[in-house]
């Protein structure tokens, strides 16, 4: 393992609204398999990073490889848009508001791209919809709407749908903050599956007590940068800097 | 010389015909402003100023003309250039473009009020911006406009009666030839608004229909 390539590398990234800098030279590895949970207050820059890894927000500078390809190569527009359609099919996402479709079923919603993009048969789709339905114990519904599921069973939609495409990474921003308390549980526990099933995944969380059961690795960030970055076991018990104890103070306790 | 509705019978297949008549134009016309209005959108929202300025210009022709002088003008007018379209295709191709640029305003609207995340949604599964588009945000654009569309295609029903001055037999046509034989316009103008009515019932069942079976799928 030691030598090993970083599966997902974030080089010196640099983002800046206008005069704002909101990421200020991060640098990230993730080796394959790892687990790794963004932890920091609102307004840190938590999510820039995690969109910039699929550049859903373009960085300013700096670099992010996926393997061996780098995602935010420097290309003319139309070969760029190309190329960025093929690698985000091969990094998962999945958002704090689900984004399902709502005008397609459950089945629909799962089977569109892969469909569209890798050429699937209609058969083989339903197959696929099935099995990745069946991942997330969400096989009953799947000819429902959106509109007909609550916000647990949405988000286990949109994990299938994001696991359909049979990405190698998987991309989390706050997927239950915007749950009910008591469907938190049955999205981490998809997640919890998933970490088990050794999915490389990058986690932006403000759940502590999910990070530290879950996770390889935490990252804490504050203001653009990461302030300090470990095992859960150290960020969470014996954090060292300043700024990540007086965060935790205030999270573990709430 | 009293009201004497005893004449309508003799007339009735004639009316029919002509209500028949006037329910293919409208849909035929509603299909055209439908889809023009979906093209015209997209182009408006999303197309590069060299496609867009074009576009723009000729909605703003179609918006501020009357319909009456942009039907004489694809009918008579366009012959001269050496386009020489049956009556019924002038009447269609007139009345679905301006019903397009009405419907594209609509549809555009109806395209800004999508979620943003909608776009990211797709984009992140790999789908290109054209897909994302066709697949995600035209589909749900135009499922939240159902009812502004439905009002427009009313309107485009009831303007399908200015395509007689062009000479397509419909409803409107097919009552004045009744009356030139008979002299008894009152009771068939009241004979072919009352077949308007129903046309217009059926439609309004129609788009009621549509309405509720996309009210799950929003
Ligand atoms: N489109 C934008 N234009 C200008 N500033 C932006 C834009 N998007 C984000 N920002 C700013 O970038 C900073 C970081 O935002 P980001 O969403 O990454 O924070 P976050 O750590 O995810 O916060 P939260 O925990 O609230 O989700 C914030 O100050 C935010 O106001
Ligand atoms: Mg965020």
């Amino acid at each position: 393992m030691t030598n090993e390539q970083p599966f997902i590398d974030v080089r010196h990234a640099q983002k800046s609204y206008g005069t704002l800098e909101v990421l200020k030279d991060i640098s990230l590895q993730v080796s394959k398999g790892q687990i790794v949970a963004i932890i920091g207050p609102s307004g840190s820059g938590k999510s820039t990073l995690l969109r910039a890894i699929n550049d859903l927000d373009p960085l300013t500078g700096g670099e992010i490889w996926l393997e061996d390809k780098q995602v935010n190569k420097d290309l003319p527009h139309r070969q760029y848009e190309k190329h960025i359609n093929k690698v985000r099919q091969e990094i998962g996402m999945v958002f704090q508001h689900f984004n399902l479709f709502p005008h397609l079923t459950v089945r629909e919603n799962i089977t569109l791209a892969p469909k569209m993009l890798k050429g699937i048969s209609d058969k083989d789709a339903d197959k696929l919809a099935e099995e990745q339905l069946a991942k997330v114990g969400m096989s009953e519904r799947i000819d429902y709407y959106p509109s007909q599921l609550s916000g647990g069973q949405k988000q286990r939609v949109a994990i299938a749908r994001a696991l359909a495409m049979k990405p190698k990474v998987m991309l989390f921003d706050e997927a239950t903050s915007a749950l009910d308390p008591e469907l938190v549980e049955e999205v981490n526990l998809v997640m919890k599956a998933l970490a088990e099933e050794h999915m490389t995944m990058i986690i932006v969380t403000h759940e502590m007590g999910f990070a530290e059961s879950v996770c390889d690795r935490v990252l804490f960030m504050d203001e653009g940068v990461v302030v300090e970055e470990g095992p859960p076991e150290i960020i969470f018990k014996n954090p060292k800097n300043e700024r990540t104890q007086n965060f935790l103070r205030k999270h573990l306790n709430g | 010389m009293g009201l004497d509705f005893t004449v309508l019978p003799g007339y009735f297949d004639a009316l029919l015909l002509g209500s028949l008549w006037t329910i293919a134009i409208m849909l035929v016309s509603a299909v055209i402003s439908f889809f023009g209005g979906i093209l015209l959108a997209v182009i408006a929202l999303y197309a590069p100023a060299i496609v867009r300025y074009p576009f723009r210009a000729f909605s703003f022709v179609f918006m501020g003309t009357p319909l009456l002088l942009q039907l004489f003008l694809i009918y008579f007018g366009l012959i001269q250039i050496g386009i020489d379209l049956p009556a019924f295709v002038a009447g269609v191709i007139g009345l679905g473009l301006h019903y397009a640029v009405y419907n594209s305003d609509i549809i555009q609207a109806g395209i800004l009020a999508v979620d943003k995340g909608q776009h990211e949604g797709a984009r992140t599964l790999g789908l290109s911006r054209g897909q994302t588009i066709r697949k995600i945000i035209v589909p749900q654009a135009v499922r939240t406009v159902i009812p502004p569309i439905g009002n427009n295609l009313i309107a485009l029903l009831k303007d399908s009666a200015l395509v007689s001055v062009i000479g397509v037999a419909e409803l409107t046509l097919t009552s004045q030839l009744a009356i030139s034989k008979t002299f008894r316009p009152f009771e068939f103008y009241i004979a072919a608004a009352a077949c308007y009515y129903v046309i217009n019932l059926g439609l309004e069942y129609g788009l009621r229909k549509i309405e509720k079976r996309v009210a799950v799928a929003r």
